[in-house]
């Protein structure tokens, strides 16, 4: 099952754009409920008056179709869920990327002012992106605040905006753990590493004992990972204030712990640094020249399709820790629905976005169909999810292990409100000193400095600069 | 009796009539989106405070831009070792086709131009498959004898995987033009010449040659043209050496980056215009030359 938030593209499908639908008719009556709960937004805690549920009742009958930007593969199931429960509503599903050019197609179309979808697919690190240009809705008056105990704490932080709006509702998440080849381990006398320092000790000693073995590849192009390990690590990269004040700190001492220690290991040649979803890194984990992957909780089902050959070797274990008597994790990828400001039925739309995520069935087909990893506290504690004994892991319970990792997410890491900028930057520097073995500390520096140029050329007030 | 000679006021219409069709097109795609990416690239959008009137600031900005500046740079290296190459290889095909002297020449002569009918991305991905480093066919063909290939994705040796990748595309394309120009040479020159006690290599050369500069600057028009727009076959390595082919590599994947990821639309505009005035300049270089030398 090669279904992961950072896979192969699908190919973009059909792209129908709404307007000329039968919505026209009722957009008018609804048009007063969508400027109140848009307009208003981030003023006060309640995020402009409640849609009463006279008016839902009333907008869930009036038959309309609205449209669903995704890339989630097969979800007609779970939007077949939702037309069976109010079938005046119909949901047009369509792929218009996945990540980054769906991002691209849906900013054009908001500068546009036309054709953008009434819903979209956004990963968590995305929501800042999009609320800096107020693109999203504030959910809140149409009932998400009861949701937020339905889901993992960080999840719903990361959807939660400065002054409480809910600008999105979690759909699955990628708490990071490790998932590691045993009988690699136990060959050269390997035992799981607990901490960092235990992990750096055994990369070496692994690579002297077969120097066509490393402990694991850490991919030099991956942003997403190392903000994982810098939010496992409790740094605060970027703080937004208000609307136009960020402060950019990727360069702090966390960060140059984290540069120096991967630096280390990439200069010493004990680890590899190799792109990673590439041929050669399939190559990679298939021929057990990587004895470890650090990723996150859709890892697991990722790999079982990807590298099916070493069935039964592979294991799951939490990340190294920096301080093991306070166990941490990150977050990487996993995604939300958001309804799109524009959208002529605001009701209809945040309906199915909390719907399709919160209801116990749909949710839980995610789980089972599209191997997600869940953001719900429910399905997280549900025997027949986490007791799942899968044959690729020897029969551990893989799932259980990041339900664990999960609950040691911190709840208080921020993204920037530029993150493409930020990932191509990275790219630039710290990719660059990683897969040269340079001087991955000083390249840090750069990062800060390309950032903080481009946060300033854009009109933001940067703190500490 | 023609229209002329009974009506001629009406060909005074009709002249432009016939030229409306293509006007309208010429104005509607292709002077309007120029116009409108020029009145983009005064204006500046910021996330925090919008849009305003920079006037000139994106080209004074662009410029001094380091990131530009080795793109351009990069680029016009690519130009100065790929394009020569290339053409040689078009006009060495081309002659051995016109020479008669090869068997199965047909063949060849598609066998040539098959890989400029292969769209540039598929062929970006297949020479990235053959020069991976870990399985590509190359690596593993030196492997097997214990011959050391080099990493054709790494820093060093990238832009040479590229100028590769570019000339295999693009000699069929070039070579058809040179052929068909060879083939409107006047077959009594040759006789002449032969009657004259020349050669094949001095009718090649005496002959041939000076019949083929027109269609060689052609050639040599497009390749700047091409060489400075580079984008299709960097963008696709990207995927699998992405710390050696950076966001700024070429000056267009750096336009496009600057759009698309930077969202700065308007800086991008003027750099497209920059690298526009760049290529509009050495081909005006380059025409200038050659005319010279037909002249001289």
């Amino acid at each position: 099952m090669s279904k992961s938030p950072f896979g192969i593209e699908s190919p973009m499908s059909r792209r129908r754009f709404l307007g000329v639908t039968g919505a026209v008719s009722l957009s008018a009556a609804l048009a007063a409920c969508s400027n109140s709960s848009g307009g208003s937004g981030g003023s006060g805690s309640a995020g402009g008056a409640a849609v009463s549920q006279a008016d839902i009742d009333k907008a869930m009958a009036t038959p309309t179709t609205r449209t669903f930007w995704t890339w989630v593969p097969n979800i007609q199931s779970e939007v077949a869920l939702f037309e069976a429960k109010y079938p005046a509503i119909k949901v047009n599903v369509v792929n218009a990327g996945q990540g980054t050019p769906q991002y691209t197609k849906l900013r054009t179309a908001l500068q546009a002012g036309s054709g953008a979808p009434d819903l979209c697919q956004i990963e968590y690190q995305y929501v800042p992106t999009f609320t800096i240009t107020e693109s999203l809705l504030d959910l809140r008056p149409h009932g998400a605040s009861a949701l937020k105990s339905k889901f993992v704490d960080w999840t719903w932080s990361q959807v939660s905006g400065p002054n409480g709006e809910v600008f999105a509702i979690p759909q699955d998440t990628g708490p990071m753990g490790m998932l590691y080849r045993k009988d690699i381990f136990d060959k050269y006398g390997i035992a799981v590493p607990k901490t960092w320092d235990d992990f750096a000790a055994a990369a070496r000693k692994l690579h002297a004992a077969d120097p066509n073995v490393y402990l694991t590849n850490f991919a030099a192009n991956q942003a997403a990972a190392w903000h994982g390990l810098l939010w496992q690590a409790n740094a605060k990269p970027y703080t937004v204030t208000g609307k136009s004040t960020v402060a950019i700190n990727v360069d702090d001492q966390i960060s140059q712990k984290l540069g120096a220690y991967w630096g280390a290991l990439a200069k010493e040649g004990v680890v590899g640094v190799e792109p990673d979803f590439t041929d050669s890194w399939y190559a990679g984990l298939n021929k057990g020249t990587y004895a470890t992957w650090l990723t996150a909780a859709w890892g697991p089902a990722f790999l079982s399709g990807s590298a099916a050959s070493t069935s039964g070797k592979w294991r799951a274990a939490p990340l190294p820790q920096w301080d093991a008597s306070a166990p941490a994790s990150g977050n990487w990828g996993g995604s939300t629905t958001a309804v799109i400001k524009s959208t002529k039925n605001p009701i209809a739309a945040a309906q199915f976005a909390q719907f399709l995520n919160s209801d116990p069935d749909s949710a839980k087909l995610f789980a089972t169909k599209q191997f997600f990893f869940p953001a719900t506290k429910t399905l997280l504690a549900d025997q027949s999810f986490v007791g799942a004994t899968p044959a690729f892991y020897g029969g551990q319970q893989v799932n259980q292990v990041f339900a664990d990792v999960s609950q040691t997410v911190n709840t208080s890491f921020q993204w920037p409100p530029f993150l493409d900028q930020v990932v191509t930057d990275f790219t630039d520097t710290v990719s660059k000193a990683l897969s040269s073995k340079g001087d991955v500390v000083g390249s840090l520096a750069q990062w800060q400095s390309r950032i903080v140029s481009y946060a300033k050329g854009q009109g933001f007030t940067v703190q500490g600069s | 009796m023609s229209a002329q000679n009974t009506d001629p006021q009406g060909t005074g219409a009709a002249g432009p009539l016939f030229v409306a069709p293509f006007l309208a097109l010429f104005l509607l795609l292709f002077l309007t989106p120029l116009g409108y990416a020029a009145y983009l690239s005064l204006f500046q959008h910021k996330l925090v405070g919008g849009t305003t009137f920079v006037g000139l600031q994106n080209y004074v900005n662009a410029l001094k831009d380091p990131l530009l500046l080795h793109g351009v740079g990069r680029v016009a290296l690519f130009f100065l070792i790929q394009v020569p190459l290339m053409l040689l290889l078009a006009l060495l095909f081309a002659l051995a086709l016109d020479s008669g002297l090869l068997r199965l020449a047909k063949v060849i002569r598609l066998g040539i131009f098959v890989p400029y009918a292969v769209p540039s991305v598929v062929a970006a991905l297949m020479w990235g498959y053959l020069y991976g480093p870990n399985f590509g066919p190359i690596a593993q063909l030196g492997r097997h004898f214990h011959v050391s290939t080099p990493n054709f994705l790494g820093n060093s040796w990238m832009l040479g995987s590229l100028a590769n990748i570019v000339t295999w595309e693009f000699v069929g394309y070039n070579m058809i033009i040179l052929y068909a120009a060879l083939q409107t040479i006047p077959r009594e020159l040759y006789e002449a010449a032969a009657v004259d006690g020349a050669g094949p290599w001095r009718i090649a050369r005496a002959i041939k040659l000076p019949a083929l500069r027109p269609a060689l600057t052609l050639t040599l028009l497009f390749s700047v043209i091409g060489s400075f727009q580079l984008f299709n076959e960097p963008k696709l390595l990207q995927q699998i050496a992405p710390d050696v082919i950076d966001s700024g590599y070429t000056a267009n994947l750096y336009a496009y980056n600057l759009a698309f990821t930077g969202q700065q639309v308007n800086y991008a505009a003027a750099v497209s215009f920059l690298l526009g005035l760049v290529i509009v300049i050495v081909s005006y270089v380059f025409l200038y030359v050659a005319n010279r030398r037909r002249n001289a």
